[in-house]
């Protein structure tokens, strides 16, 4: 109950912050905020990523929606796990394939099959180079064939990385944008590169100044 | 008058002519006959956000010199915010621009609200000058150094400094004029605004000539001649606002409308380097906080001085 609370208090205190220092704004270009069943896949280069998702979506979405994060980073120590767990109520995977205890992609069923939305960076790790973009792993297409109903939502993040580059504990305030595409939905005979390919190309196009360079 | 009857009769004016606008607002959006016109859509979302604008400012107002502070110091983030987005940083920037949000800024600020002037006029000029360069060099990237040293203090410059000289004018000691600063504000901000209503009101009606097509192409020699001689003579006319003159008030408004101008142009200029139309999306209709103050910017600190050197004790 306490701790119930404390997670929503701590998710209000999350969502005015990031407004307050990124003037974070939705542009729903390719979709609208509707309670539809959806994968949102966008780019990852900060912690603040999913936040910034997670801002802008309306109420009714947020409640509805789980990040998917590495349990690496957030079953680490009991404060991460709070956030984690209860305030994102993060869908939590291992990343590194050694380590498997459960098939991550039979977690994320889990949750779909529960009825939720998932926000999944298909990068897989955080993007640190000059390349707008790192190619794709092969996750996203897996999901894209089990579950056929879902959409998949394109969703570019921008300038977050210099609100807090890796390795900087003091965010600065910078203007952030969140542009959510047209859903995606795998063809009959796509392919896993192909689909792929299209993914990204439709996450790239929503950068602005269509950076293309990569 | 007393203070507080001039602020109330200056509000009520500024409420009328609000009223007006909506009303020809509406008028204009009801006889807009081939569906909505995107003109007219522009002029009702300026209109609002100036309403929202008043009552903020005059919220600020109502909480004395802390209120104002704290407003201005909002603005100045905002605008930092701004400008700091559109400017391409690195990595090796990180300590500086959080120095100059979560340090720099504050202390100005705090400098205004103790009336320092010996302090808060040379401190972003000198000691933010040196010290953010000192900053950047430790961090040891020196790709673009010049460059990006260069545009952080050209930042807090324009976003901090000048426009933490408008509050600046609380601290002005003028004999006959005590307890009366606020009004001082509201000239300057009033004279300042109005220039760039007019001038966008001279130029929609009578706008031929563009005046720098390379910077602002609705920037028109109409619209200039008629917004400054029109938002002058407002100037002079709020005369009893202020420790000037009438002819005294009409020449500050003139010098403010003529700064404002020019700084609307040298902030035109960075926008199309950067490839943008508008610094950003805080005020419906009117773009980002920098587009709104951009004039205000250039005027404040000249105005500051005029004052502080010709009406103080």
């Amino acid at each position: 109950m306490i701790r119930a609370l404390a997670a929503q208090i701590f998710a209000r205190a999350v969502t005015v912050f990031a407004r307050l220092l990124t003037g974070v704004r939705p542009d729903w270009r390719g979709c609208l905020p509707e309670s539809r069943q959806r994968v949102y896949f966008a780019n990852h280069a900060s912690h603040g990523d999913f936040v910034l998702i997670w801002t802008v979506l309306p109420p009714a979405l947020r409640r509805i929606t789980r990040p998917v994060a590495g349990a690496d980073y957030w079953a680490k120590g009991a404060m991460r796990r709070f956030i984690g767990e209860r305030v994102f109520r993060a869908v939590l995977i291992d990343r590194v394939a050694v380590e498997h205890t459960r098939d991550p992609l039979a977690v994320m069923g889990e949750s779909l099959a529960a009825g939720d939305s998932l926000i999944i960076f298909p990068e897989g790790t955080r993007n640190t180079t000059e390349a707008p973009l790192l190619s794709f792993r092969s996750g996203l297409y897996h999901l894209a064939r089990a579950w056929p109903g879902v959409e998949f939502v394109p969703v570019w993040i921008d300038n977050i990385s210099r609100v807090m580059p890796k390795g900087e504990l003091l965010p600065i305030p910078l203007l952030c944008s969140v542009t959510f595409g047209t859903p995606l939905v795998l063809r009959t005979d796509e392919g896993k590169d192909e689909f792929l390919e299209r993914a990204r190309d439709a996450l790239l196009a929503l950068a602005p100044g269509k950076r293309r360079d990569a | 008058m007393s203070p507080q009857a001039q602020t109330v009769t200056l509000f009520a004016g500024i409420v009328g002519a609000l009223t007006l606008a909506s009303a020809v607002g509406f008028v204009l959006a009801r006889r807009a006959a081939n569906g909505p016109n995107p003109a007219v859509e522009n002029l009702n979302a300026r209109v609002k956000a100036w309403w929202v604008m008043v009552l903020v400012i005059g919220a600020a107002f109502s909480l004395g010199k802390g209120g104002v502070v704290v407003l201005f110091a909002f603005a100045s983030f905002a605008a930092l915010r701004e400008f700091i987005t559109l400017t391409p940083t690195r990595r090796g920037d990180h300590w500086a621009l959080a120095a100059s949000f979560f340090v720099v800024l504050p202390i100005q600020y705090a400098l205004i609200w103790a009336a320092w002037y010996g302090l808060y006029s040379i401190f972003i000029p000198v000691y933010a000058f040196l010290l953010l360069p000192i900053v950047a060099a430790i961090r040891g990237d020196t790709t673009r150094f010049l460059d990006r040293v260069a545009e952080v203090q050209w930042g807090l410059m324009v976003s901090v400094f000048c426009v933490s000289h408008v509050p600046a004018l609380m601290t002005l000691d003028i004999p006959g004029y005590e307890g009366r600063h606020l009004l001082l504000i509201a000239f300057l901000v009033l004279v300042v605004q109005s220039s760039d209503v007019l001038q966008y009101v001279w130029g929609k009606l009578f706008g031929r000539h563009k005046i720098a097509p390379n910077l602002s192409p609705s920037k028109t020699v109409e619209g200039f001649l008629g917004g400054v001689a029109s938002a002058t003579l407002l100037g002079g006319a709020l005369w009893w606002l202020t420790p000037f003159s009438p002819w005294q008030a009409a020449l500050m408004a003139l010098m403010i409308n003529l700064m404002g101008f020019l700084g609307g142009l040298v902030m035109s200029a960075i926008k199309r380097d950067r490839g943008v139309k508008d610094w950003g999306r805080m005020i419906e209709g009117h773009g980002g906080m920098l587009d709104r103050l951009d004039s205000v910017v250039f005027a404040a600190p000249v105005f500051f001085h005029l004052t502080r050197f010709f009406f103080t004790a």
